[in-house]
Order: structure tokens, then C-alpha cells, then sequence
């Protein structure tokens, strides 16, 4: 005990006196603490606890630890059921097309935004942009289907044309480019903000040196103000490929219908319609939780590739 | 930045259709919205009949709006939101605030443990059943509360209000503390005040969320009364439940459609109004809140 004392006297102090001096300099910060850590207990770390259920036949009457365990039993379920490679395969597509045309989308409107000499006109345009992202999904997606329905503005304008009316929202082949489509149109604006604050931080001397190099525009656009956002870029592709798996159920479940099912249901909105509705607790969680696991696989190889071959990494 | 010397044809080409590029796309973005506007005044026997884009309202009624105030659900779902709004921001900024001052003190020995275990969640979270199901078990179900509680603290708002409070000069605080000052005063007569930028602009997102959201009030909430404004939006645009009140507001039924169309239009518009009204708001503070969480983020 003495020889102890001694020690942390002279040198590091031991874990206890530091414990305990750390305890009476910032008690009140402990006790504001709690309410927070309360929170972060009860609301994030016992659902993550609860994920346990995925791997018994849980029964609300039994509780989680009174339940049978019963293993990877939904796992093989539902990859050996009928919709696994249906919601998968949804899930990944939708993903798929988001990726190629509405990841660029914002990078381009960013660019074509900040060739623009005239402020008023850049703040215009970029306040009409972001105005979708701020209107509820529930509104967006009715007027959506009320644009889409076979007396809608889409179908008044097309026949126009000559085409012939189409119930959009009936025929499995429209759903996900409806989906990624009108989803580019609402993540444009907000997409291309985080681009132009990288493009605002673009050194000028950079462009004079390119001009005295007999850079054009465009070349200007390629060789320095592209390699100058491309860490921004890395980035959010990185999180991006981190949700390849991942659609949200919202805006799927506001558009889709039966007649859809089998482009349009994606693994959350399965987990919603199978777990919640149909109280299938154990066997959606299993779904989720093999969701979630894929994710964060894909979210830290991307991360650790990318650290390899560019230096840019989440962590 | 752009001008270097003369333009040369093919750039002034470039301008001119990156101007003509970009005004369609505002066009794009705005145009469903100013339609809907536009049709929510319009007639709506004319407005069936009518062909093509809307320029201006067909004719002036404000039918819609009285037919949309007089639908109870809409008037409850108000009035849910506007408590949502009120009650569940406030408590989220308190939380918010106190929680990110705990986790700005380096000096003490569990902050780092703190601030690890709020991290994590935001990138493991337990999914909707098991949320659900502790949410029921605390028995929040079909109460407001299970709209505000599981979602008191957003990490992501909190790392900015972190990021806010360590910008606060030390000096500020220990004067206050030399002057005899708890921690607690510390936090609302000092860190408060300088923060308040901050605080607005998360406060706006707290309550941008509330106003928007749905899903919790879908997966949480039974009864219909206690339908926030959104839920009874899906109803009434999505799942085209209003037949029940179109019966008792004494329309017949070959206008039925017509009228079911244009209440829609002005549900639409009565719902987003509000965010109309903060959009020069939301504009100051967004895009500066965005810069800080893609710095930290």
C-alpha cells in the first residue's frame, strides 16, 4: 500500500486517485451527464441489445431472456424463402442506378454553378435547388403520384405527344427510375452544397498559374478544380458505396403498392411490412441485422481501399 | 474569377447554355409546386378539364381551403405538430445542449469514453423492431412522448453543438466560475449566450424534422387523433382517405373527384406553407451547419 502511494506521488498517478480527483473536480459535469448518457442508453444501446432477438423465437410475453434460442434459424429462413433474392436484388438496383446518375448530378451541378460570374444568379438558383429537400417526403411523394396518376400532368403532357396514357405507379417496370428520378430531383440542390464549399476553397492562384499554362475553361475544370474537390468526392463515395444496401423504407413505402411488389420492395420496407405489420419480430430483425452487417462491411472496405490507394479515409 | 482577358466565342457559348441549363433546372425544381399552388385556387370542374401545364389559376375559388379547415384530421394533425414542434424541440435543445457542454471538457478523464459511445451510434443502431419493442415495453405506445424521447439527441446535431461550445473562449468560463458560478450557470449564462447562432440552427433542423417526419408516428401511433399533420397528409394524398369527410360537405358525387382533387392541391399547400415562411431562415442557417458537419463529419 505505502510502496503504491509512493509511486503515484511521485510519478503517474494510479487509476483510483485519478478516478476519484477527476470525480470531485467535475462532479456537477457527471451529474449534468446523466440525462444524456440515459438517453443514449436506453434508446441506442438496449435496441442494439435487442438485436439478440434475431437469434431466438421471441415472444413479447417471454421477454428477451425468457425466449428459446433458436440461432441462425431466421437467417436461413429467409435467405432459403421465397423473397430474399427479390428485396435484395431491389434493394441493390435502386442503389445501382442512385450511384451512376445521382451521384454525379450534384458534382455537375456544383460545377456548372460555380462557372457562373453572377452571384445573384448562383443564390438564386441555388435556393430554388434545395427547396425540395426541405418539404415533407409524405407531400413530395403525393404530388408525385398525383403527377404520375392517368389523368396527371405527366399523362396530359405526353399524350401531347401522341403516346398513350400510362397508370405509372401500376407497372413494375416505371417504379425505380421513378424512385431514383424523382430522388435526384429532390438531393440535387442539397447534394451540391458540400461540393461548392469544397469548389469556394479552390486556391485562385491555381487557376491564374493554369491560365499563364494556356489552360482553357474546361481544361481549367478538369485539371484544377476537379483534383481540387476530389477528396470531397472520395469521401462521399465512400459513403455512398457504405449504403449500397440501404434504401430507407419512407419514401418506398409512400409509393409502392402490391401491383409493384416486385420491383418496388426493398429489405426495409420488407422489415416493416413482415416484422410490424404482420409481427414477425425475430425474423425481420434477423433481416435488418444482416442488413446492417453487410453495410458497415461494405462502408469500412470502401474506407480501408480507399486509405490504400488515395490517403482519404472516414477513419 | 473568370475573367481572364477576352472570352472567347466557344466560352461565351459555354455561358450562355449553362445559364439556359441551369434556369430550367430551377424550373424543374419549383415548377410541380407553383402548379399545385395554381391549381389549388382553380376551379376544379375547369381544372378536370384542363390539358397541359398551368400558367395561372383556372378561375379563383378558395373551395379547397374551406373544404381542408373544415376536415378535422387536419385541424388535429396541427395541432399534434405544432406540440411536436414546440415540446419536442425545446426539450431536444435542452438535451442537446447540456449533453454536448458534458462532452466538451477534454480535461475530463471519461469524455473520451463519452464521446466514443455516442459515435458508435452512428454507425450501429438496433433497427425499427427492436425500438419498437423497447418503446412498448416503456410504455410509450400511442403516446406523443414516443415521438420526442427516442429521439432526444441527434448525434450528428450534437458533434455541431460540440464543435460550437469548444469554439467558446476558456477565459469566459473560468471568470464566471472565479465569480462564484456553478456549472450549471456556467452552461446558461455563458456558453448559452455565446452559442446561440448555433443553437438556432440546430433548433431549426429539430423542428424542421418534427414538422416533416411520419414514419415514427406511422411505426408508434394508433390512434388517429393523435396523428401528427404528416400521417394525416398520407392519408388524405397517399392513401385518398377523404372520402369520409367529402360526405357530409355536400358535394355530389360526379363533382366528388373534382373536389377530392383540389382539397388535395390545398392540403398540400396549408401543409407547407409554414415552411415557406422560415425558408429565408433555414437558407441563413443550413448551408452553414452543413459546412461544419462535413468538416466533422
Amino acid at each position: 500500500m505505502d510502496g503504491k502511494s509512493v509511486v503515484s506521488a511521485s510519478g503517474k498517478a494510479s487509476f483510483r486517485t485519478r478516478v476519484i480527483k477527476d470525480w470531485k473536480k467535475y462532479k456537477p459535469i457527471y451529474i449534468l451527464a446523466l440525462l444524456g448518457v440515459a438517453y443514449y442508453i436506453i434508446f441506442c444501446y438496449l435496441p442494439i441489445g435487442g438485436i439478440l432477438m434475431a437469434f431466438e423465437n421471441y415472444k413479447p410475453t417471454r421477454g428477451l431472456f425468457g425466449s428459446k434460442w433458436v440461432g441462425f434459424k431466421y437467417f436461413i429462413d429467409f435467405f432459403t424463402g421465397a423473397y430474399a433474392w427479390r428485396v435484395i436484388r431491389n434493394t441493390l438496383l435502386i442503389n445501382f442506378y442512385d450511384l451512376i446518375f445521382g451521384f454525379p448530378a450534384p458534382i455537375i451541378f456544383a460545377l456548372l454553378l460555380n462557372e457562373i460570374t453572377s452571384n445573384a444568379f448562383k443564390r438564386t438558383v441555388q435556393t430554388i435547388s434545395y427547396l425540395p429537400f426541405f418539404i415533407s417526403q409524405v407531400v413530395i411523394c403525393g404530388i408525385l403520384l398525383d403527377f404520375l396518376s392517368l389523368n396527371g400532368l405527366l399523362n396530359q403532357i405526353i399524350t401531347v405527344f401522341g403516346l398513350p396514357k400510362t397508370a405509372f405507379m401500376i407497372f413494375p417496370q416505371y417504379f425505380r427510375s421513378i424512385f431514383v428520378g424523382s430522388g435526384i430531383w429532390q438531393g440535387l440542390g442539397y447534394g451540391a452544397i458540400i461540393y461548392l464549399a469544397a469548389l469556394s476553397s479552390v486556391d485562385v492562384q491555381l487557376y491564374d498559374a493554369a491560365v499563364i499554362d494556356g489552360c482553357n475553361r474546361f481544361k481549367r475544370m478538369i485539371h484544377v478544380t476537379l483534383p481540387c474537390i476530389m477528396p470531397t468526392i472520395v469521401i462521399m463515395l465512400i459513403l455512398r458505396i457504405g449504403s449500397m444496401m440501404s434504401v430507407g423504407f419512407e419514401k418506398i413505402i409512400l409509393l409502392y403498392n402490391p401491383s409493384v411488389y416486385e420491383t418496388a420492395d426493398v429489405i426495409s420496407s420488407f422489415v416493416y411490412r413482415y416484422g410490424l405489420l404482420q409481427g414477425n419480430f425475430s425474423y425481420s430483425t434477423a433481416v435488418g441485422l444482416f442488413n446492417s452487417v453487410v453495410n458497415f462491411a461494405l462502408l469500412a472496405i470502401t474506407n480501408s481501399i480507399s486509405k490504400r490507394v488515395s490517403d482519404i479515409s472516414l477513419w | 474569377m473568370w475573367n481572364y482577358g477576352k472570352k472567347s466565342v466557344s466560352s461565351k457559348v459555354f455561358d450562355f447554355c449553362n445559364v439556359i441549363f441551369l434556369i430550367i433546372v430551377s424550373i424543374v425544381t419549383i415548377y410541380p409546386f407553383i402548379f399545385v399552388l395554381f391549381a389549388s385556387f382553380s376551379d376544379p370542374v375547369r381544372l378536370v378539364a384542363h390539358r397541359g401545364l398551368l400558367l395561372h389559376p383556372l378561375g379563383f375559388t378558395l373551395n379547397g381551403y374551406l373544404l381542408a379547415f373544415k376536415t378535422n384530421d387536419i385541424m388535429t394533425g396541427y395541432g399534434v405538430t405544432a406540440f411536436l414542434v414546440i415540446v419536442g424541440t425545446l426539450c431536444n435543445l435542452v438535451m442537446t445542449m447540456i449533453f454536448a457542454y458534458v462532452i466538451s471538457k477534454p480535461g475530463m478523464l471519461w469524455s473520451r469514453f463519452l464521446i466514443v459511445m455516442v459515435i458508435i451510434t452512428m454507425y450501429f443502431s438496433g433497427g425499427m423492431i427492436p425500438s419498437f419493442i423497447i418503446v412498448k415495453s416503456l410504455g410509450l405506445y400511442d403516446s406523443l412522448w414516443s415521438l420526442i424521447l427516442p429521439n432526444l439527441i441527434n448525434t450528428f446535431l450534437l458533434i455541431i453543438m460540440r464543435t460550437a461550445i469548444m469554439a467558446v473562449p476558456a477565459d469566459l468560463e473560468e471568470a464566471a466560475r472565479l465569480d462564484g458560478a456553478g456549472e450549471l450557470s456556467v452552461l446558461m449564462k455563458v456558453v448559452m449566450p455565446a452559442t446561440v447562432p448555433t443553437l438556432a440552427a440546430i433548433g431549426l433542423f429539430y423542428a424542421i424534422g418534427y414538422w416533416n417526419s411520419w414514419s415514427n408516428a406511422l411505426i408508434y401511433i394508433k390512434t388517429t387523433s393523435k396523428y401528427p399533420l404528416q400521417m394525416v397528409l398520407r392519408m388524405i394524398l397517399i392513401q385518398n382517405n377523404s372520402s369520409g369527410q367529402m360526405a357530409n360537405s355536400g358535394v355530389t358525387d360526379s363533382q366528388g373527384e373534382a373536389f377530392r382533387r383540389l382539397m388535395k392541391y390545398s392540403t398540400v399547400i396549408i401543409s407547407i406553407v409554414p415552411i415557406m415562411l422560415i425558408y429565408p431562415f433555414i437558407q441563413k442557417y443550413f448551408t452553414k451547419g452543413m459546412m461544419i458537419g462535413a468538416l466533422k463529419g
